[in-house]
């Protein structure tokens, strides 16, 4: 076992970090530390404009090969990109979704003429992806979905149709990678497709969906004769699930070191805060604020063991831990936050709705043990998959 | 960056798991409970001439292995798993770590020697109410003779040799002492754990000479501060054993009872219990390793005290919740029979929280953590 970063990767983080200071200025600066979970709404075209300069900057999709214009960064180099842009206050990342989840799926599956039409665009931080897996029938139960792809041979197109909901960031995105049914006498798992299918089309609608914060990151999307290309199917008609899987196995990835950073400045401004108003004389909050340094540090030293252990999507012991818990754990920091913040926890900064850090953060960590796959369905997954449990009943439907 | 176990200390995890597999089964953890001395002989001579655990954190030029604490944990979390009924912890992790530390002496020579040749030892580090904080009245020295009880002491009982920490006017004292002397009377104490001995000791007057001397005032404070932490990342790594054991033993009995027509590993209520220990045990397991490492990197003068202190608290508070949880959902999981003295379970249940208490309970851990937060500085 070994701790430390060797000397070339300190070399590296020294580069990130001044590249960073460097170019996170001016123009981009009253974007520092925004556009996070449950902040998302803010500052869109801003950060847009901010994944154009870290592509030219070559600090988009630093994890691809090199022959997809990355930098095929070692997971150290990727653990030390995360973590200093987070230090840095960089933007929650509009392009997140197609870099680390739709990108690395690609590269698994795609053909050459795929990837030569999708990847460019995600490289070069222009293009925006949203993902369609969940849908009103379909939630938990993602081998519920109804909606229907149908290859018209007239056209030499698919034929989309059907509902999905929850989709986030739907209305920033070009492409939507949707999960759909081609074989309608297959239920389950069986007889599903992986369509990439553009946005900007008569037949998609977009509808937003506002959320405790008053805010809206998702929306529900219409397919009413959507198309998309012959060739805009990821993997063959019947193997929409692998892929769809495969590409939940890249959500576990070292993103999640920059997510704790993003934890510890809540973990910091809690703790100004408790000093400030006194709070942290209050034994019981004292107790409280050492469990949420204690769980964050355990965070990072699972996700270490985790990345040490890990290769491709492939999910280690460890791995179907990490869901469960981060999600639990910043519930919780939610719940530190108001009582450190006290009577003024309920006051929000001005009409009509407006929250602070604190505030969105409290709402907003409801939803992570929601999305994503709940906890109840996280702990299915560790008793089934991990402990080797029986497998839960299905119902009729 | 590299944080998971060298093929190397796979290895040395590996044959310590088979090891325990073969000697501390159910019975012969129960036969060591009620023996003399709380552990058998044999095992322990296998233990020291066969395996050398006892060598395995000493200096290569003084005779040792040279491994470090990433190693030893692995051992003690083996041992934790089989309830392994030894004075493994006492020599190694307690009494050992002292004497690492020490400036050399002839009595640090002995000592080492002593304990590679196979011979036991434990740190006396309490009063005679079992503190080990600020407020411990530890044995004194008067006229150049130790004096006072030690109450708590792991292994104190047999344990062959002991490092004793002793007040002498207001500075602190490390001593080796060999209780085979009529000025030191010892017993066993009647504890709710049988599966780790601990012993209580009287010093009536032993006479001092400067032989028994390892070290004193500042330094013994740092060395002393520094073992209670060592011993803490210690005993987590025997919890995660027993939060291992108290799952995997769980796991495989609901899979065999049936109730209601069908295995009682298939409602999710107890699925889910299963789920949240998975998830406390690896956490654990993972604030072990890296406290650990931290260990190995404050005896190699690579992290402060701040460090070493701030790793073991959260390794020890995270294993002390996860092994008693573990062993708690283990006894309400078997159900009536988790209630029998017949089933292992209530014996990890009991090592769980002898350890829990043992050096801070978790909320003690918090509170240390809290005030390095809010009034000091952060590791
Ligand atoms: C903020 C946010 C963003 C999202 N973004 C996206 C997105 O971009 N794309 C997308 O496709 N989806 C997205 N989702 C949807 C998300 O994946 C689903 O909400 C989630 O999978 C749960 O499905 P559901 O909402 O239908 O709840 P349900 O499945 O109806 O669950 C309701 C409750 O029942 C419990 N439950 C269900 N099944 C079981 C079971 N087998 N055992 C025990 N308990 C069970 C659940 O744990 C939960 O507590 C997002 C959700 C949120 C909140």
């Amino acid at each position: 076992m070994k701790l430390s970063f060797s000397a070339a990767d300190e070399a590296f983080r020294v580069e990130v970090a001044q590249w960073l200071q460097d170019n996170l200025t001016g123009e981009f600066e009253h974007i520092r530390f925004r556009g996070g979970p449950g902040d998302e709404h803010v500052f869109v075209e801003e950060r847009k404009r901010w994944e154009q300069r870290l592509a030219e900057g070559g600090w988009t999709c630093i994890a691809w090969p090199e022959a997809f214009g990355g930098k095929q960064a070692t997971i150290e180099q990727q653990v030390i990109f995360n973590e200093e842009y987070a230090r840095a206050g960089g933007p929650g990342r509009v392009g997140h979704i197609g870099e680390t989840l739709m990108g690395p799926t690609l590269i698994e599956f795609g053909t050459p003429e795929q990837q030569a039409k999708y990847l460019p665009g995600i490289r070069a931080g222009r293009e925006y992806w949203c993902q369609g897996y969940s849908e009103p029938g379909a939630g938990s139960d993602l081998g519920n979905v109804k909606t229907r792809a149908v290859f018209d041979e007239a056209t030499q197109q698919w034929r989309i149709n059907g509902q999905k909901v929850w989709t986030s960031l739907a209305h920033e995105s070009h492409y939507c990678f949707v999960v759909a049914r081609t074989d309608p006498n297959q239920v389950g798992h069986k007889g599903l497709g992986f369509f990439m299918v553009a946005m900007d089309q008569l037949g998609v609608t977009i509808r937003p969906i506002e959320q405790l914060t008053g805010t809206a990151e998702f929306n529900e999307v219409f397919f009413d004769d959507a198309v998309c290309a012959a060739d805009d199917i990821l993997g063959a008609p019947g193997q929409g699930w692998a892929v769809a899987m495969a590409l939940l196995g890249y959500e576990r990835g070292v993103s999640t070191l920059g997510q704790q950073m993003l934890f510890q400045n809540e973990l910091d401004e809690i703790i100004r805060v408790a000093k400030t108003n006194g709070t942290s004389q209050d034994p019981s909050i004292r107790q409280r604020i050492a469990e949420a340094h204690m769980g964050l540090k355990t965070m990072r030293y699972n996700s270490m063991r985790m990345l040490s252990g890990a290769e491709g999507s492939q999910l280690n012991r460890e791995a179907m831990i990490y869901k469960l818990y981060w999600s639990s754990w910043h519930r919780n920091l939610g719940k530190l936050a108001m009582d450190v913040m006290g009577e003024q926890a309920e006051i929000l900064e001005a009409a009509p709705y407006e929250l602070n850090r604190l505030q969105s953060m409290f709402l907003f960590t409801r939803a992570d043990t929601i999305y994503g796959g709940t906890n109840q369905i996280q702990r299915n997954l560790i008793a089934e998959r991990a402990l080797g449990l029986p497998r839960e009943p299905r119902g009729q439907s | 960056m590299e944080f998971r176990f060298t093929e190397e200390q796979l290895m040395i995890q590996d044959m310590a798991a088979s090891f325990v597999d073969e000697v501390s089964t159910s019975e012969a953890v129960r036969a060591a409970m009620l023996s003399d001395k709380g552990y058998d002989e044999e095992t322990w001579q296998r233990i020291t001439q066969e395996l050398c655990w006892q060598a395995l954190t000493i200096d290569e030029e003084a005779g040792g292995l040279g491994l470090g604490y990433v190693e030893l944990v692995a051992l003690l979390e083996q041992a934790g798993r089989k309830l392994l009924c030894s004075p493994f912890f006492g020599t190694a992790c307690l009494a050992l770590s002292a004497l690492k530390q020490c400036p050399v002496s002839p009595a640090k020579q002995t000592a080492i020697e002593a304990i590679l040749a196979g011979q036991t030892a434990t740190l006396v580090h309490t009063d005679s109410a079992g503190r080990w904080d600020d407020s411990a009245q530890l044995p004194c020295i008067k006229s150049g003779a130790l004096e006072g009880i030690a109450s708590h002491v792991v292994n104190g009982d047999s344990a062959e040799w002991l490092v004793v920490a002793a007040r002498e006017n207001d500075a602190l004292v490390l001593l080796l002492v060999s209780p085979a002397c009529p000025q030191v009377k010892r017993r066993a104490l009647t504890t709710m754990d049988q599966t780790r001995r601990l012993g209580g000791i009287q010093f009536n007057q032993l006479p001092l000479e400067a032989a028994h001397r390892l070290c004193e005032g500042e330094l013994a404070e740092r060395i002393l501060a520094a073992c209670l932490e060592l011993a803490r990342i210690g005993a987590a790594a025997d919890m995660v054993g027993v939060a291992q054991q108290a799952l995997d033993s769980s796991v495989g009995y609901i899979q065999e009872r049936v109730q209601f027509g069908r295995t009682i590993a298939s409602f999710q209520a107890v699925k889910h219990k299963c789920a949240d220990v998975m998830l406390k045990l690896e956490s654990s397991r993972s604030s072990l390793y890296y406290a650990a490492c931290i260990a190995d990197e404050y005896l190699a003068n690579h992290a402060s005290m701040a460090a070493l202190q701030e790793a073991a608290s959260i390794a020890n508070a995270y294993a002390s919740e996860a092994a008693f949880f573990a062993a708690g959902v283990g006894i309400q999981l078997h159900g009536g029979v988790g209630i029998t003295s017949e089933y292992d379970i209530q014996l990890y249940f009991k090592r769980a929280r002898a350890l829990e208490a043992y050096l801070g309970l978790p909320h003690w851990h918090r509170e240390r953590l809290a005030s390095m937060l809010l009034e000091g500085d952060v590791a």
